[in-house]
């Protein structure tokens, strides 16, 4: 593949960060710059459409991925701080296309060149340092579709080692689900409740400082239990805000 | 078996607060996870030897109907009968027709999943028959006054040794034991006399073989190969899709099934069993009858969702699924827990009757990553949530909060102005600590987390004006 130089970046900043943790995506930018990309934010983008997707509403879907197709195909990448909308843009929009061929093509075209930003980090910008400084102990949680859709393991691991003064101490079942799964959360709000009293168990035994994560989802949901059970201690950030150094207001 | 699979919030509920209960999914899920684990770095490319168990149950599936004949011939050739039941009702009046042909007053059975979709064991009783159960796990079950199932390879595993230890004691009259070997012994001591004087046994099926017309057999505790063989009639009861064509398929399917399941490389029993006892045999049944069943299988193979059918029925899925884990097998409220049973449960007793069940998971799909034959499982989950959000099943409020997320995240710029309302009103509910305690519409999520509170600006807010201070 031929690309401008510098890389033309979408960043596509998903609607959770946009709403609930504006830092993740300001440190999605300075990381991605520091690695020499150039970063385009379509202003008009909103949501990937996976609510409704994992809700069964295929229709609303469809229409939510057909707006995102047409914000981001002319991007050399498309870059998000989330393993799970990136996964629904790389692994489940072509489906949401196959009763029309060419709205299909487009939607493969662009899955292909959707990355996680620690992936990209990684694997594309080969980025050598990172301006995050972080004194302590991290643990980190393995969000689902990061993992098992998109191939995230090693990569924000790698990252973190490159920050001086922080260590990362694995804990046990990291690559379990934390119980957010979506409107999952609301509608078994009992289950949902239990899985994350599981995580927020095996995240206390780890030791850490902070539960480094890469998905706001896992984040709103780990956080919200960890503070409901009186530990305030804890905290839970998003990795690329450790990596940049960028923290919430 | 009864459906409760409607009731499923309010049976997880019970079982999410039952500690006995809790203690024992605990134990079960380390042993299987950690034995499936370590049993497969035995496989060369255990990848590979999943593609290629995919590949088998396809091509079994592309034509079952041909598959379905070839067996019925060579089985009929070896002297078996196939019958084909399409209701549950026929698994259990072919059961009870076999039984008065021959004269059987007592039944023996080794463990079939497909007889608790009919109840057979109910309709045996009805009809003046005595029927025991000779796995174990289904054992402690029937003399609990039967007892559903809670998974489909021990379907007793929600039960401690302390309480099937008590479960004896009181059904046998015997001493109170502690060890899992006395108990063994025990339950062994009551099943062998039942095995000697049973007229007929009647067995699952973990694979129809087609080029010979055999059954195959996957078991831990013998009892398969006693109930097949002693009593002068064998029944063997199982699912259309258990057909695999040859059986040089079922030695790679045996690669994955043991090992999936309970992580041995091989069970301690695998039985072949092919046609009724010929002349100078010396083991073996007078007659053999083969009732392979439908009830919603040829439905399954019509719809969207037929790779599910390529199940081998190892319960990998949901050993290794956390809502299962945490909520147990009873919560699902049929035969079928966890992951393949939220397929499976919905097609045959209705999506109706159990929406729930593909609904209660996060997607997280560690089941469709340890499926022996790929089963893309949270996908087929989706596929029945826009059956039953098609369908009209999901409620009012869900539609209308869908549609309207939807139209206005459509809508740049009212969702803009939307979403710097909204997290101004987030921010002030969430107070000095930035926790929300409470949320109206979300009670489901507040009623165990507190919600973060976002920082009261969106980050597109925030972009815009850093990049007019840029310009």
């Amino acid at each position: 593949m031929e690309f401008r130089t510098p890389m033309r970046v979408g960043l596509f900043v998903t609607c959770l960060v946009d709403l609930m943790r504006p830092s993740v995506g300001f440190a999605a930018i300075r990381l991605l710059e520091g690695g020499g990309a150039t970063v385009f934010v379509p202003p008009s983008q909103t949501c990937c459409g996976q609510p409704a997707y994992n809700s069964g509403d295929r229709k609303d879907a469809k229409a939510l991925a057909a707006k995102v197709v047409a914000e981001f195909e002319d991007c050399d990448f498309l870059v998000t701080p989330s393993g799970s909308c990136g996964g629904m843009i790389r692994t489940h929009y072509a489906d949401l296309f196959a009763d029309d061929p060419a709205m299909a093509k487009r939607a493969e075209t662009l899955g292909a060149k959707t990355r996680e930003l620690t992936d990209f980090l990684v694997n594309d910008l080969k980025l050598e340092s990172v301006p995050g400084r972080f004194d302590g102990r991290v643990t980190y949680h393995d969000s689902c579709a990061g993992l098992r859709e998109m191939g995230v393991k090693t990569q924000p691991r790698a990252l973190l080692a490159k920050i001086p003064g922080l260590s990362l101490t694995e804990m046990a079942e990291c690559e379990t689900c934390c119980g957010f799964g979506g409107t999952f959360s609301v509608k078994f709000g009992e289950i949902s409740t239990r899985l994350a009293d599981n995580k927020c168990a095996h995240i206390a035994a780890s030791g850490a400082d902070a539960v480094v994560l890469g998905d706001l989802g896992c984040m709103l949901n780990i956080e919200g239990r960890l503070r409901r059970l009186g530990n305030g201690k804890t905290q839970v950030l998003h990795v690329a805000e450790v990596l940049a150094g960028e923290r919430p207001a | 078996m009864q459906v409760a699979s409607m009731h499923f919030k309010e049976r997880a509920h019970v079982n999410l607060n039952d500690e006995r209960l809790q203690s024992n999914l605990r134990n079960m899920q380390a042993k299987f996870v950690g034995n499936r684990r370590a049993s497969l770095v035995e496989l060369d490319d255990f990848e590979a030897t999943r593609e290629a168990g995919k590949a088998i149950r396809n091509r079994a599936l592309e034509n079952l109907d041909v598959w379905l004949e070839i067996f019925e011939r060579n089985a009929t050739a070896r002297g078996a009968t196939v019958l084909f039941a399409e209701t549950p009702a026929d698994i259990n009046a072919l059961v009870l027709e076999i039984a008065a042909r021959h004269r059987v007053a007592k039944i023996i059975k080794s463990k079939s999943m497909v007889s608790e979709e009919s109840a057979l064991d109910h309709a045996i009783e009805a009809a003046g028959l005595t029927v025991v159960e000779t796995d174990l796990g289904e054992y402690i079950l029937q003399i609990n006054n039967y007892e559903p199932p809670s998974h489909i390879i021990g379907p007793a595993l929600h039960k401690s040794k302390e309480e099937v230890a008590d479960l004896f004691h009181r059904t046998h009259g015997t001493p109170v034991k502690s060890g899992i070997e006395e108990l063994c012994l025990e339950a062994r001591g009551v099943l062998r006399q039942h095995y000697l004087t049973a007229d007929m046994g009647i067995s699952g099926g973990n694979f129809f073989v087609a080029e010979t017309g055999s059954v195959v057999l996957v078991t831990n505790e013998g009892n398969a190969s006693l109930t097949t063989t002693l009593p002068r009639v064998h029944v063997a009861i199982s699912g259309i899709e258990k057909i695999v064509p040859t059986l040089e398929d079922v030695a790679t399917l045996m690669r994955l099934l043991p090992r999936s399941a309970t992580g041995q490389s091989i069970s301690n029993y695998v039985d072949i069993l092919t046609g009724p006892k010929g002349e100078g045999e010396f083991h073996g049944a007078e007659h053999m009858y083969f009732i392979v069943v439908d009830c919603g299988r040829t439905d399954v193979l019509a719809s969207d969702v037929r790779e599910a059918l390529r199940c081998i029925r190892c319960g990998a899925c949901m050993n290794h699924c956390p809502v299962y884990q945490n909520v147990g097998g009873h919560s699902y409220g049929w035969v079928y827990p966890g992951p393949i049973g939220s397929i499976l449960t919905p097609m045959y007793v209705g999506l109706a009757k159990a929406q729930d069940l593909p609904a209660a998971s996060t997607l997280c799909n560690q089941c469709g990553v340890v499926c022996p034959v790929k089963i893309p499982l949270p996908d087929l989950q989706r596929k029945l949530r826009e059956h039953a959000f098609e369908g009209g099943l999901r409620p009012w409020y869900e539609r209308l909060g869908l549609a309207a997320w939807s139209w206005l995240a459509r809508r740049p710029a009212l969702y803009a102005m939307a979403s710097r309302i909204a997290v101004r009103l987030l921010k002030s509910m969430g107070g000095r600590a930035g926790m929300i305690h409470r949320m109206p519409l979300a009670g489901g999520w507040t009623a165990g987390r507190d919600m973060p509170a976002p920082a009261g600006r969106t980050f597109r807010e925030l972009y815009q004006q850093r990049e007019g201070a840029r310009r």
